[in-house]
């Protein structure tokens, strides 16, 4: 029954997902005066919920911003691209994106992703502002054409490494990382800021992401008396090697990025996640700015959780330059970008600094409990 | 040594897992000469099917507990039998006699439509289910640390030893076992002699993949994650856990999987986590160079 239902939703999906297609058929798209704009994340593959989440969020702009007339008189086109968080694969979407004279990338969802794909598009002139790429190395290998939404792993390990020495002083603490760019980078820059203010780590130590079993390093960190868990990874590893960790009797807490809010980490680590503290911005779902754009999302059934607002920022506030800039020149509406804020975006007015991160990012610590996830 | 069977108890568990999905390699390979690539697929098939068992089981509120473990081992069996018979009927059989290669293109084809087809029919994203299996023992303590056994560790343990004792049982002591043997040594002989070789064929991919869906039920109780992709890496696993007990051998298959968890797990317990693959892999080059047949393979004897 279960299965027929699912494969009742599959070719909904596949269907919708064709009808989507028909707006973006080249020529005729070309013709009636649309704009391309694309959402590309990891669609497929253990972190497809982040990508339903960076689809939900660039959907619901798309069709907010054509319901208001469009941008500069055209209406926009969305296409959607699966990098499956695989660099190479990110490579060649980009590739395809940019043949296809996209204007704008609202994406990627992994740095390990976003870093070779925004080199494509620089030489290809295609402008992309990610929503949830936090390595600083995104926008620091100086691309003209790189920006973010969200904010920098060197802030959010700052913020991680303070708030641990702080708040288990003498506690044991592993830190350990999935060999990614956003996982070791995160990892490097708790450590960094944990060794600072004092106190040193018991383990450092990086785990094969993919894997289901992690009860021997659980068992090593068991036998270091390990209170204190960072995980610089996403939910699926975390999720299970808090669960695994459980199982083996460890009373330990769990420590996380931004990587872990989604509701599926709960799903995976079960009653063992409770207490799991993750560092994220405050809930972009509370702010006044994104009051309107919630309920249109509630309404749809769709939680705005994660990165879902942080993706319709990425298109609002790109339209809102090209408006301002009167060009859909990827480079003009790069520099409108850097000068031109603050923008009003559901997140709030954002203003972008040279490098094209925003300038006031602002973790703060999240904690899950009963399955739902409130800042501390 | 706490410590050490703490990590004894997590490597013979993920061992015995290894193990089993080996066994269906090892016997196809026995029977008929060639690489099964499709198997680590038909293991994610099998462990797709016992999460559909339980989701049904459960959320009819008819069964709980031990019965219910049971009820869904014994249907994701059933059903993963099917697609092994299947696979068989389909991309193998019509090869045979064909030159080698074909059916190792065919299985990694296989490989491939079972991978997409459960992607596209069930979804792309990861299903995790809560634990069902839960608790255990603490058998010893050693400071603060505590040696924790638990129940689904011993669970896999037990229903592997069994599984394997009456598969074993099936092939050394049954008139069906001895078909196998003899469609093993010498097909045409075996045919000559009035054995049904493509009967006994399929029998192995039956059985091969119903060993693989209980290790795929295990995998699923164990670790409660479950994706389309799973059997890759698992299925690689296994593999070479055949290839290192020695290719054709059963108790090898077993022998094999067992090692291949306990370095990775002994590996990642004393020297780094990262490279465990690398040490596991390592030894097994080492172990084919010194024994080309594996641990316990047999040299192959041409016959004249």
């Amino acid at each position: 029954m279960m299965r027929r239902r699912q494969l009742l939703g599959t070719v909904a999906g596949l269907t919708a997902a064709g009808v989507a297609g028909v707006g973006t058929i080249p020529g005729a798209a070309a013709q009636s005066g649309t704009l391309r704009v694309a959402s590309v994340g990891p669609m497929t593959g253990q972190y497809a919920a982040f990508g339903a989440q960076l689809r939900a969020g660039a959907e619901q702009a798309v069709a907010d911003i054509n319901a208001a007339g469009g941008v500069l008189g055209q209406q926009l086109a969305l296409e959607i691209g699966d990098d499956a968080c695989d660099p190479r694969q990110a490579v060649s979407v980009a590739n395809q994106m940019a043949s296809r004279q996209v204007k704008l990338i609202a994406g990627h969802f992994c740095s390990g992703s976003s870093i070779p794909a925004s080199k494509v598009y620089a030489e290809e002139g295609v402008l992309q502002i990610s929503p949830a790429s936090t390595n600083p190395q995104y926008t620091d290998a100086g691309g003209w054409n790189t920006f973010r939404t969200c904010g920098r792993d060197d802030q959010q390990g700052q913020v991680a490494g303070a708030y641990i020495a702080k708040t288990y002083p003498g506690k044991k603490v592993a830190i350990l990382h999935d060999n990614s760019a956003y996982g070791k980078g995160l990892a490097d820059e708790t450590k960094k800021s944990l060794n600072a203010a004092g106190t040193t780590e018991t383990m450092y130590a990086a785990y094969t992401p993919g894997e289901r079993d992690y009860s021997a390093l659980v068992s090593r960190l068991k036998s270091s008396g390990v209170e204190i868990i960072y995980v610089g990874g996403y939910h699926t590893e975390a999720g299970l090697i808090l669960r695994q960790a459980k199982e083996q009797g460890m009373p330990v807490t769990l420590i996380g990025g931004d990587a872990l809010v989604t509701n599926e980490f709960w799903q995976i680590a079960g009653a063992a996640g409770e207490g799991t503290l993750m560092t994220f911005a405050s809930d972009p779902r509370k702010r006044p700015s994104a009051a309107e754009v919630v309920q249109r999302f509630r309404a749809k059934n769709i939680d705005p959780e994660g990165y879902v607002l942080y993706t319709y920022a990425a298109v609002q506030i790109w339209a809102d330059a090209a408006k301002k800039a009167n060009s859909t020149d990827p480079k003009k509406v790069s520099d409108t970008l850097k000068s031109g804020g603050p923008w009003n975006s559901v997140l709030g007015p954002i203003s972008f600094d040279r490098k094209g991160d925003v300038t006031v990012p602002d973790y703060v610590f999240y904690v899950w409990k009963n399955g739902s996830y409130g800042e501390v | 040594m706490a410590y050490a069977l703490q990590q004894l108890i997590n490597g013979v568990s993920l061992g015995m897992i290894y193990g089993l999905i080996a066994i269906g390699y090892t016997m196809v390979y026995g029977i008929i000469g060639m690489i099964n690539f499709a198997h680590g697929d038909i293991f994610m098939v099998g462990a797709f099917l016992s999460l559909i068992g339980l989701l049904l089981i459960t959320s009819g509120g008819m069964l709980d507990g031990t019965a219910a473990i049971i009820l869904v081992l014994a249907l994701s069996m059933v059903f993963t039998a099917l697609y092994g018979w299947t696979v068989e009927r389909v991309a193998y059989r019509p090869l045979r006699g064909s030159f080698r290669l074909a059916p190792l293109i065919s299985a990694i084809g296989m490989s491939i439509v079972l991978q997409n087809y459960v992607q596209v029919a069930q979804g792309a994203r990861v299903k995790p289910i809560e634990p069902v299996v839960q608790g255990g023992f603490t058998l010893m303590r050693d400071g603060s640390f505590a040696v924790q056994l638990s129940t689904m560790q011993i669970l896999i343990i037990t229903t592997t030893l069994a599984i394997l004792a009456i598969f074993t049982w099936l092939v050394t002591r049954t008139p069906l076992g001895r078909a196998m043997r003899a469609c093993e040594q010498d097909r045409r002989m075996a045919s000559l002699l009035g054995i049904d070789t493509d009967r006994t064929i399929s029998v192995t991919f039956v059985i091969g993949a119903s060993l693989a869906a209980v290790a795929g039920t295990m995998y699923l109780l164990r670790y409660g994650v479950i994706d389309f992709y799973i059997g890759f890496l698992v299925g690689v696993k296994a593999f070479t856990a055949a290839v290192l007990g020695g290719i054709g051998s059963l108790p090898g298959a077993v022998l094999g999987g067992l090692l291949i968890g306990l370095i990775e797990t002994f590996w990642s317990a004393y020297f780094s986590v990262q490279y465990k693959d690398v040490a596991a892999f390592s030894i097994l080059i080492l172990t084919l160079v010194f024994m080309p047949t594996g641990l316990l393979g047999r040299a192959e004897v041409e016959k004249v």
